[in-house]
């Protein structure tokens, strides 16, 4: 090494900043899907609705409190141990009605279907529509279709949208995390981010783990209707895992949260996958999960709550919101350190080696 | 998974901890010189565990980090071409060339593909014989072989489109390089575990004699790594000059020998470019004679394109361990994950993006302050 080189004079190009094009990471629930909304479309739509930016809007129509969401799914498999995009599609909206304690009661199905695609599977996905449907007790009530030439979108993409009732008073939002609650989880995380991964064909490794896909609104309004206020706030991790509706609700809420790594639960068959792939589950896609934020005296009523439901049999308290308002995510790790679980940027990158 | 659990166990972390506390006299700083070992220390939060005396210093063990920018810039040349399929390590797409990234290029159109393994490109070349298959080979000693095994099994069965831009590097020469700096402060060496795994260990014998380094080959897991800590304090304490294997389930001395021919076969040791840091002498891999006709930078006419660096971030001085990562102006400002200045902040393995992951550079007090309400 020449002494030239130890000079503060090294390296690096100027930053990519400005982005005049989409990148993939734009949609990956990180941060810069978080810039897209807070520089784009939150001021352009700008109202008081759209401003909490919560997975489901609160709207009030007459006397009649609502919740509307709109979700669009894009999967690749569209079949996937543990499910299909169809199944997919219905869960996703139920649950994000869900995050606010609605009864989901009416969704809306918009199909872009590619020219060519195979009608039988277009009919099995629908048919997983009407079973994810009756199961979660909402109804279908309108759709629309288009075709567009081949080549023209990935085989099938379904856009849905749900309107739920909301028959309580109480504040259960993403701003409203406070210090003391405690954090619950329904079950083991990062089920189905790794599920796809598996599945997809370019990607040669082998794992008997399933999305966790399925509908939580009857675990949900069971806690509104049992736990009621005490409930302070819930929300379903997908994109951007955990770490990322942590990381927004903390924000909103102008606290810190603090995590217990030997508390969260992940199967052992999901952690291999991540050391292997180089993923921390905590970022991993959830399609079956919730994060549920309850004041701490009614934590172990809530989490008893949650136990006696299908898709709460694992629900278990993985951390505190706590004091400090600089909305940080805080785990302390199973060795005793500590760690900052940040916002991720874009899409987990696989590692080298 | 209880093959990684047993060496995660907070019992014998804690042992091992304690037996580091009771040996230290004084301070000793130590370079970790692979960037998974910087993760894995930073992820479980073990620097923070260590006693005060113990200063881990991060080395330039990350092959993203070191891959020089002419490389970033001739693998987006490369990536932007109608007839190219190009393949490369997932880490490999954020990295900044001098304008544009991968990522970038696949979002003008250009056919760039995330793979696991070469050998997965050699598949997708096998399968498209009107395109030509590009591998971006990079990383240490680690990586070698299975681009090794590709371009090998590409002559075998004269496939005709498989290409691999090569840009390898080795560990003993940047470890020698470090040393002679007149600004060393490293006083002993962890091996990297995977190097050793395909390298074994009898080469840094000889450069721990000459230069008086200890040197523990050290594993991953907070155990291993652990164990490879309290060996080399051992050492240090004791005046002993060695090279010792912590890692013996995994690497043997004469490491991975079919591993190590191949890679003999198929390349050759040249100078190479290290990003931020410089040329060293015979640090890096380039196609042997034989197998030139699978050199892409040939191919595709790019051997004369050789690239400034510009002098913004100081990743130079953060790879050979004499500044932290937060002692950068740009660190957490211009520079992030998500605007990478430099290769230190764009792997998950640069010492840059481990600090900002972890908000090392934030206040201790307040993070302190953040868990223990916690318990």
């Amino acid at each position: 090494m020449s002494d030239e080189t130890q000079s503060e004079g090294l390296t690096c190009p100027a930053p990519l900043m400005k982005y005049d094009t989409i990148q993939l990471s734009h949609g990956s629930g990180g941060l810069l899907s978080q810039e897209l909304t807070n520089n784009l479309f939150r001021p352009a739509f700008d109202n008081e609705y759209l401003s909490r930016l919560d997975d489901h809007a609160l709207v009030t129509v007459g006397s009649s409190r609502l919740s509307f969401s709109t979700d669009s799914y894009v999967v690749s498999p569209l079949f996937f141990p543990g499910g299909n995009i169809g199944s997919l599609a219905v869960h996703g909206t139920v649950n994000d009605l869900s995050t606010g304690g609605a009864r989901p009661l009416f969704l809306s199905a918009g199909y872009i279907i590619e020219e060519g695609f195979p009608m039988a599977d277009l009919w099995r996905i629908v048919d997983s529509m009407r079973e994810a449907s009756l199961k979660a007790g909402v109804k279908i009530v309108t759709g629309d279709t288009k075709v567009v030439d081949r080549g023209k979108a990935d085989k099938l993409f379904i856009n849905t949208a749900g309107i739920g009732l909301v028959e309580h008073e109480h504040e259960i939002h993403g701003g409203n995390l406070q210090p003391g609650d405690d954090i619950i989880v329904t079950g083991h995380i990062a089920d189905h981010g790794i599920a796809i991964l598996a599945a997809r064909e370019e990607l040669s490794f082998q794992t008997s783990v399933q999305s966790d896909s399925a509908p939580l609104n009857k675990l949900t309004l069971d806690l509104v209707e049992t736990v009621g206020a005490k409930i302070h706030a819930m929300r379903d991790p997908t994109r951007g895992g955990v770490a990322a509706s942590l990381n927004e609700m903390a924000a909103a809420s102008s606290v810190s949260v603090c995590l217990a790594e030997n508390q969260i639960p992940v199967r052992p068959e999901v952690q291999s996958a991540c050391e292997i792939l180089g993923f921390d589950p905590l970022y991993v896609a959830n399609e079956g999960k919730m994060l549920i934020i309850v004041d701490h005296s009614s934590a172990e009523n809530a989490l008893h709550r949650i136990r006696q439901h299908e898709y709460g049999k694992d629900a278990t308290i993985i951390g505190r919101v706590t004091e400090g308002n600089r909305g940080r995510v805080v785990l302390r790790t199973a060795l005793g350190g500590e760690r900052i679980v940040d916002m991720p940027v874009g899409q987990q990158l696989p590692r080298i080696c | 998974m209880k093959h990684v659990t047993e060496f995660r166990n907070p019992e014998v972390v804690r042992k091992a901890l304690a037996q580091i506390k009771a040996m230290v006299t004084r301070p000793w700083v130590i370079m970790e010189i692979c960037g998974g070992q910087t993760h894995a220390i930073i992820k479980n939060g073990i620097d923070q565990l260590l006693p005060k005396e113990i200063e881990l210093v991060h080395g330039p063990g990350c092959p993203v980090c070191v891959t020089p920018l002419e490389y970033i810039d001739k693998a987006i040349c490369i990536a932007g071409r109608s007839e190219v399929i190009f393949t490369t390590y997932g880490d490999m797409m954020r990295v900044p060339g001098s304008d544009l990234d991968l990522f970038r290029v696949k979002s003008q159109g250009g056919d760039v593909r995330i793979v696991y393994s070469p050998l997965e490109a050699l598949q997708m070349a096998r399968d498209n014989p009107d395109k030509k298959v590009v591998f971006f080979s990079v990383g240490f000693e680690t990586t070698a072989p299975n681009s090794a095994m590709a371009i090998h099994q590409a002559a075998v069965e004269n496939i005709p489109n498989f290409f691999v831009l090569v840009s390898h590097v080795r560990v003993p020469p940047a470890i020698k390089a470090l040393t002679k700096s007149p600004h060393n402060r490293i006083q002993a060496y962890l091996l990297a575990g995977h190097v050793c795994t395909i390298m074994g260990w009898e080469e840094y014998v000889g450069i721990s004699e000459l230069y008086s380094l200890p040197m523990v080959v050290t594993g991953f897991e907070p155990v291993d790594l652990l164990a490879g800590i309290a060996e080399v304090v051992r050492m240090l304490e004791s005046g002993q000059v060695d090279v010792i294997n912590r890692y013996s389930r995994v690497v043997k001395k004469c490491g991975n020998q079919p591993a190590r021919a191949l890679v003999e076969r198929v390349f050759r040791i040249v100078d190479r470019k290290w990003r931020g840091i410089g040329s060293i002498s015979q640090s890096g891999y380039e196609l042997a004679e034989e197998y030139a006709p699978y050199d892409a930078d040939k191919h595709f006419g790019l051997e004369s394109i050789d690239v400034d660096e510009p002098d913004i971030c100081i990743s130079g001085v953060i790879l050979q361990g004499l500044k932290k990562p937060f002692e950068c102006p740009a660190f957490g400002k211009e520079c992030t994950p998500q605007t990478p200045l430099g290769a230190t902040m764009v792997s998950s393995e640069g010492a840059c993006a481990a600090y900002f992951s972890y908000n090392r550079h934030l206040n201790d007090q307040q993070a302190t302050q953040d868990t223990t309400q916690y318990e």
